[in-house]
């Protein structure tokens, strides 16, 4: 197998995607931005700072445990879980937010803004905000802050505005689209922690690189544990931040498979779904050029997906360029396959796990009964579902 | 490229004159109407016409030019009938008409056709909001093949060392942003907005337009003394919805369009 490409250019461009599409007015911050992040992750003492927070305050390193019942359940593969869903706040997101939040420090930026979907990205970055005394402001569509009303309160909880968007679709583009907006507008004084490895450079890899936590530790982890690589990881992928934080360490490992999981949500046509893979087209959205949902004249499709974190009509680059190059594939589980990866993991294993992660699980239910038994696979457990039980009771009375 | 931005700034600074630019959203709330309102426009002593292309998305756009995309779009505006649009016009009038767009849209088809289409249709230049001049590279060279001028922003963040990348793209005009933020009218013009113009000027011989917020003769007048040019946006297109197809609200509007571009050509004398 060739040698894969890993890093971006200078301006962010995993071959043809990514890149810096933005007005004018963010350049500036962007290229701050790009600058304070590759010092300080060249920083012996940034480094150590943000170890220690995800030691003692996130609770890294989390768990990879065995889903013996999963396994047995499925008849294929020894199973794994890399347990995000038991970071502080209950999922990666924090891995992310603590990073960002330690270099708005650096900058001198005292106001946060965040977009958030399903809630947890904003809850991770309100929690960050409490902790270092930061005005922090969270964007969210209308339509998610009522499928998702208990992060919204948590948010409230830590001393964030929940600011309500109620534009277009009012999900998470439309949060983007506003947090953007506030960021031009509040620019000297702001930073904003976008929440997954999407929009303009550097975001996708700097997000990546506070997400290669989790693939970092699950290396060490399965080699202890079963003295060898895995066959095969699986992760959810809306932006695609968990997914790319799981798989960045095993990249350079050719025998380790790469599966990313999109939201089919009711079937692959125009409105219905956020299967970027699927139904995109080469497009630009919001800071990144990759695959967009989109009609003919390049307007913006509407998506749909049971799980908030995953309705979304674009996909991080890095993806995209992993997909070119034949390392990763991207396949997609329906909202009800998604729903019997819920109940699966519940009912076998004890665990909740948020709607996004529970593509992952659906995609292995599906999958694990065609791999060996000798194979191993790392499912990322991006995180937890106690946000996701009121919305599930209600689309359980529905059917 | 662009023979008819570049005449019209020769004559305006033949004559001592600053220039009034108009933005609409075109097809708000169809293209026919458009069309009515860019000859109204020109009628009205508008120097250059700026077409917004609407777009799903518009992360640039404060609240009025959202919504008017939002209506655009929703009357069935695409690129394809503001191409027509603009035909329609160019039968009659040779106002310079200059796109205002997300790059999606000009994607969407292939981007050198569609700006070859843009041309022929009669379009002198082309804003792309979300092309930071790092990607300009990609797409520049195309414009300028077909004729179609790169009009380029800065803003009150861009340094030195991205005025001079800007300078080397754009054509025509540039486009300097009067302050940080999104589109939309404002009480008071930025004091970022001198500072702007004064780096602006080390960087390029280029005529500089300035907008962003302004919505008064008072305001297009300051703003002209300092600009080659000023843009009014977001206040004209409120208005025109305001006005709806009232024939005689639709007169006002145009009264005020002329008070306005007076207001900016007399800043030159």
């Amino acid at each position: 197998m060739p040698r894969i490409l890993r890093e971006p250019d200078r301006t962010g461009h995993f071959g043809p995607y990514g890149g810096v599409f933005v007005p004018e007015t963010l350049m500036a911050p962007l290229e701050e931005l790009d600058r304070v992040f590759r010092a300080a992750w060249r920083d012996a003492a940034f480094r150590r700072e943000l170890g220690a927070a995800l030691r003692d305050y996130v609770g890294r390193p989390t768990p990879l445990y065995l889903a013996e019942r999963l396994t047995r359940e499925l008849g294929g593969p020894r199973i794994y879980l890399k347990r995000e869903d038991l970071c502080h706040t209950g999922a990666h997101k924090i891995n992310n937010a603590l990073g960002q939040v330690l270099l708005a420090r650096r900058m001198g930026k005292k106001r946060v803004i965040a977009e958030t979907g399903a809630g947890q990205h904003g809850v991770a970055t309100a929690t960050m905000a409490a902790k270092f005394g930061l005005e922090c402001v969270v964007y969210m569509g209308r339509v998610d802050m009522e499928r998702q009303a208990l992060n919204v309160t948590r948010m409230r909880m830590l001393g964030a505005a929940v600011v309500p968007v109620t534009a277009g679709q009012e999900t998470l583009k439309e949060a983007i689209s506003e947090a953007m907006r506030d960021w031009v507008t509040n620019v000297r004084t702001t930073h904003y922690v976008l929440g997954t490895a999407f929009g303009a450079h550097p975001y996708p890899l700097m997000v990546r690189e506070f997400q290669s936590v989790i693939g970092r530790e699950a290396r060490a982890q399965i080699l202890r544990r079963e003295k060898r690589l895995p066959d095969l990881l699986v992760a959810c992928v809306g932006g695609g931040s968990n997914a790319i934080g799981l798989f960045h360490a095993f990249v350079g490992d050719p025998g380790v498979r790469l599966v990313g999981v999109e939201a089919g949500g009711l079937g692959i046509r125009p409105g219905r779904h956020a299967a970027r893979f699927a139904g995109g087209r080469l497009g630009v959205l919001q800071g990144a050029r990759t695959l967009v949902l989109q009609d003919a004249d390049g307007q913006i499709q509407d998506t749909h997906s049971v799980s908030a974190g995953l309705d979304y009509a674009a996909v991080g680059p890095e993806h995209v360029w992993l997909r070119d190059q034949g390392r990763a594939r991207y396949e997609y589980v329906s909202d009800t396959e998604a729903v019997a990866g819920f109940d699966a993991l519940a009912r076998l294993e004890g665990i909740l796990p948020a709607l996004e992660s529970s593509h992952a699980i659906a995609w292995l239910l599906r999958e694990a009964p065609r791999m060996k038994k000798r194979d191993i696979v790392i499912a990322n457990l991006s995180g937890r579902g106690d946000k996701d039980v009121q919305q599930l009771t209600e689309w359980k009375s529905r059917r | 490229m662009s023979e008819r931005i570049d005449a019209v700034f020769r004559q305006l600074a033949k004559d001592g004159r600053k220039g009034f630019i108009a933005y609409i959203t075109a097809g708000d709330p169809t293209v026919e109407r458009t069309v009515e309102d860019v000859l109204r426009l020109a009628a009205a002593g508008t120097d250059l016409v700026e077409l917004g292309v609407p777009f799903s998305d518009p992360l640039a756009d404060g609240r009025v030019n959202v919504e008017s995309a939002g209506r655009a779009l929703k009357g069935g505006a695409t690129l394809a009938r503001v191409l027509d649009g603009v035909r329609a016009v160019r039968r009659r009038s040779g106002v310079p008409i200059v796109l205002y767009s997300y790059l999606n849209p000009l994607l969407a088809r292939g981007f050198e056709a569609t700006v070859r289409r843009i041309a022929a249709a009669g379009v002198d230049g082309v804003l792309i909001l979300d092309m930071a001049v790092e990607e300009a590279p990609s797409f520049a060279p195309a414009m300028r093949a077909a004729g179609v001028a790169p009009i380029l922003l800065v803003t009150p963040t861009s340094t030195a060392a991205r005025m001079k990348r800007i300078a080397a793209e754009a054509a025509g005009f540039v486009y300097c942003v009067s302050r940080t933020g999104v589109t939309g009218a404002r009480k008071d013009l930025s004091t970022d907005a001198g500072d702007v113009l004064a780096r602006m000027r080390r960087a390029t011989r280029l005529p500089l337009a300035l907008g962003f917020g302004i919505s008064t003769p008072g305001q297009a007048a300051a703003a002209a003394a300092a600009a080659d040019a000023v843009v009014v946006g977001s206040a004209l297109v409120d208005r025109l919805h305001g006005a709806g197809g009232d024939a005689k609200a639709r007169a006002a509007v145009f009264a005020w369009v002329a008070r306005m571009a007076r207001a900016a050509h007399g800043a030159g004398a």
